[in-house]
């Protein structure tokens, strides 16, 4: 029994941050069609940026409460200014361009984002604790449980409730959902896509800084964990359907609940397990499981 | 007028006969000329997640051991400047990056450079992927870090040396003083990254527990992957087990992430962990690390190591430096620099005194015999290549009045009781049920 539970637990922690995670990276595709690989520097320059906050709040010997909230604030702040001034001076130039050329361009900025934090914040991991550990645990069924992670689940419950509201009943949810299936048709029927395109990357860029925000108090921030991540996320969001929320949503509880499966039942298949699955998906439903096969336009 | 002409006159006799006088100290200052400098490749790593654990404190180390050495400072029997003379003029390469590339690297020290020797690697597959290109180029080279027994167990080597035990030193211990610690134990898991050193890791100490505890049985063997960072699903797997023991080579940021993520949800009062090395991480997390934790260094190095004239001095000239105790991989860099300086001294002196060849100095390696700021290395097994040494454990305590991270209850362990012999490779050693160990 425990170990049911510890499975269920486990699978919905990992799914909670996956989902977090993945959702920036689906919307940025499904408006703007583009493949960004650059959002692993959202999610480790997320990561940091609340390290630094955490470090410098605590260190003051504020309450504890308020340091939820300065994870959070960093987050949107570093999401804002990045994901600012890489649509503008760089996607920006290149809409509309071929796919490849836009994937080359982010998988460049990644690289360079990647040496950047170096440069700002050194080879040096980060460590900020706080926010995870004064959370406390309780117990399920003989089974100690971290608050925050329990936590992280409700918070990505409620990301998954706020978007879906957003793209069925405001106005701009609508504007997205006319750009997601046609860009031309939105643009003839007087949508502003330019500044659409603008807002989602910001949103996109909060959400993958987020995730790196929520990740920190739990890890040890060292370069490196954007290419960890990114590439977890692209399996989410092969699972789930390029651009879909709920793909992202069951992508993420899917690989969650298998790996949690794995590791207690079966640990020497763990590392195969995620992309096992991503695998049996594409076979049977090569567009994920919530997208649309698209007709090849002529 | 007459006297200030012999005033004159005798104070161009005093010049003379002291420029006379002189001259024989300058034939000889122009006939002796200096030694032409020794250029040292070290490498390691300056940026990446291994850097902050393991590439820059060894980094640290190499500065400030060239710094002294050249400037005669270092005790002795070391105090001698350079190598034999020879100032050290040390060039540092970042070991970040694909195994292709350290290999390229390399290559770019000896052949483009002109390394006269290489102190290098951290990471056991670039140790792997280096050692038959140092061989085909002739290149000393001395691994400073690595830990996979594999190097010299696989084919001989001329010109590759490694001052520095490796692993199963490190698991053969854990195992001893785990069961020093708990002599009932009925079994035990373990999380190790899933690659060569985590596997390697644990496959060693399950092998070295079979030995000594057959009864002992393995709970879980969790194997994330590297730089995983979030593991939520294998503390809970250890949690549903009922090992009193769970073993772990994590490092660097797994290491702490896993502290922290098994410290919040109680696995410590449950399970003893062993962190195999845990040293590199007990002055970063302080009290995160809970009371009674088993901590590595990968031998008697840092607050484990003895109070010799020589570690003192290390510990000072790298504390004034760095502002920073000295962890497990300074003392590493230090042993391998003063291994290869040893080596050189010694061919230097049964050359009469003159710079010896890289061949001369590969002999005197071999075999060698030579102190550490930590313990006295044996060059004894992998035909006298490969250095063995003592090795401690001990278990972790925050001392809460004085607020720092301290080791208490330290068993050192000799070297001949957690190394294989000369003629057997590690894993028949251990599987044979380590035979001829000496231990205390």
């Amino acid at each position: 029994m425990i170990t049911v539970i510890a499975i269920v637990t486990d699978g919905l922690v990992y799914a909670a941050w996956l989902f977090v995670v993945a959702i920036g990276l689906t919307l940025i595709f499904g408006v703007m069609k583009i493949l960004n690989v650059a959002h692993g520097a959202f999610y480790a320059f997320g990561a940091y940026a609340a390290a630094t906050a955490i470090g410098l709040y605590f260190d003051r010997g504020w309450p504890v409460a308020g340091g939820y909230l300065v994870v959070a604030t960093a987050a949107i702040a570093i999401g804002l200014l990045m994901g600012y001034i890489l649509e503008r001076v760089f996607l920006r130039r290149v809409y509309g361009k071929d796919e490849v050329v836009v994937v080359l361009i982010t998988y460049a900025l990644f690289l360079i984002l990647e040496d950047v934090l170096i440069l700002i914040w050194g080879t040096d991991g980060r460590s900020a604790y706080q926010p995870y550990t004064e959370a406390g645990s309780f117990t399920v069924g003989g089974l100690p449980l971290s608050v925050y992670d329990i936590g992280l689940v409700g918070f990505a419950g409620l990301l998954a409730i706020v978007a879906s509201y957003t793209i069925k009943k405001t106005t701009f949810g609508r504007l997205l959902t006319a750009v997601i299936y046609d860009r031309e048709t939105a643009a003839a029927f007087g949508v502003d896509v330019s500044r659409v395109y603008t807002v989602t990357f910001l949103v996109g860029a909060v959400l993958g800084a987020l995730g790196g925000a929520l990740t920190a108090p739990k890890i040890s921030v060292t370069p490196g964990l954007g290419v960890e991540v990114i590439v977890l996320a692209f399996a989410v969001v092969a699972i789930g359907g390029m651009g879909s929320m709920e793909g992202a949503l069951v992508g993420a509880l899917i690989v969650g609940l298998f790996r949690a499966g794995a590791v207690h039942l079966i640990p020497q298949l763990e590392l195969f397990s995620i992309y096992a699955v991503m695998a049996l998906v594409l076979v049977f439903r090569p567009q994920g499981l919530f997208s649309r096969a698209q007709p090849r336009k002529i | 007028m007459q006297r200030t002409s012999v005033r004159a006159c005798l104070a161009r006799r005093v010049s003379a006969a002291v420029l006379f006088a002189a001259l024989p100290f300058a034939a000889v200052a122009q006939t002796a000329p200096a030694a032409a400098p020794v250029k040292l490749g070290i490498v390691t790593f300056l940026t990446g997640p291994a850097a902050g654990p393991f590439g820059i404190p060894g980094r640290n180390s190499a500065e400030i051991m060239i710094e002294m050495l050249n400037a005669g400072k270092v005790p002795a029997p070391y105090a001698t400047a350079g190598l034999a003379g020879a100032p050290i003029v040390p060039k540092f390469v970042d070991e970040n990056g694909s195994t292709a590339n350290q290999v390229t690297e390399f290559r770019n020290l000896v052949q483009r450079d002109g390394m006269n020797a290489v102190v290098g690697y951290v990471s056991s597959g670039n140790c792997l992927a280096v050692a038959p290109v140092a061989e085909e180029l002739k290149a000393l080279t001395v691994f400073w870090d690595c830990g996979t027994p594999r190097i010299f167990e696989e084919r001989p080597l001329k010109y590759v040396f490694r001052a520095t035990p490796h692993a199963t030193m490190d698991s053969v211990a854990a195992a001893r003083y785990a069961l020093k610690r708990f002599p009932d134990l009925a079994s035990y898991s373990g999380i190790n990254q899933n690659y060569a050193w985590g596997q390697d890791s644990w496959r060693d100490f399950v092998a070295a527990m079979k030995s000594l505890a057959p009864k002992t049985t393995v709970d879980k063997e969790l194997l994330p992957k590297l730089f995983a960072g979030e593991f939520g699903a294998e503390i809970s797997a250890l949690l549903t087990t009922n090992s009193k023991v769970v073993h772990s080579s994590f490092w660097d940021g797994d290491l702490e992430s896993f502290i922290v993520q098994n410290g919040a949800r109680g696995l410590p009062a449950r399970s003893t962990m062993i962190y195999t090395a845990g040293e590199t991480a007990m002055f970063r997390l302080g009290a995160k690390i809970p009371d009674g934790t088993i901590l590595g260094a990968r031998g008697p190095h840092g607050v484990m190591a003895p109070d010799t004239p020589l570690n003192k001095w290390f510990r000072g000239v790298y504390e004034d430096r760095f502002a920073t105790a000295p962890t497990y991989p300074a003392y590493h860099m230090a042993q391998s620099i003063l291994g290869l300086k040893a080596a050189w001294d010694k061919a230097a002196a049964d050359k009469g005194g003159q710079q010896p060849a890289i061949d001369d100095v590969v002999k005197a390696f071999e075999g060698l015999e030579f102190e550490g700021p930590s313990a006295k290395i044996r060059m004894a097994i992998g035909n006298g290549h490969q250095g063995i040494a003592d090795i401690a454990y001990g278990s972790f305590k925050f001392n809460k009045a004085e607020n720092k991270a301290e080791i208490v209850d330290i068993v050192r362990y000799p070297a001949e009781c957690v190394n294989p012999p000369a003629n057997m490779t590690s894993t028949a050693w251990l599987e044979a049920g380590m035979p001829g160990a000496k231990c205390n």
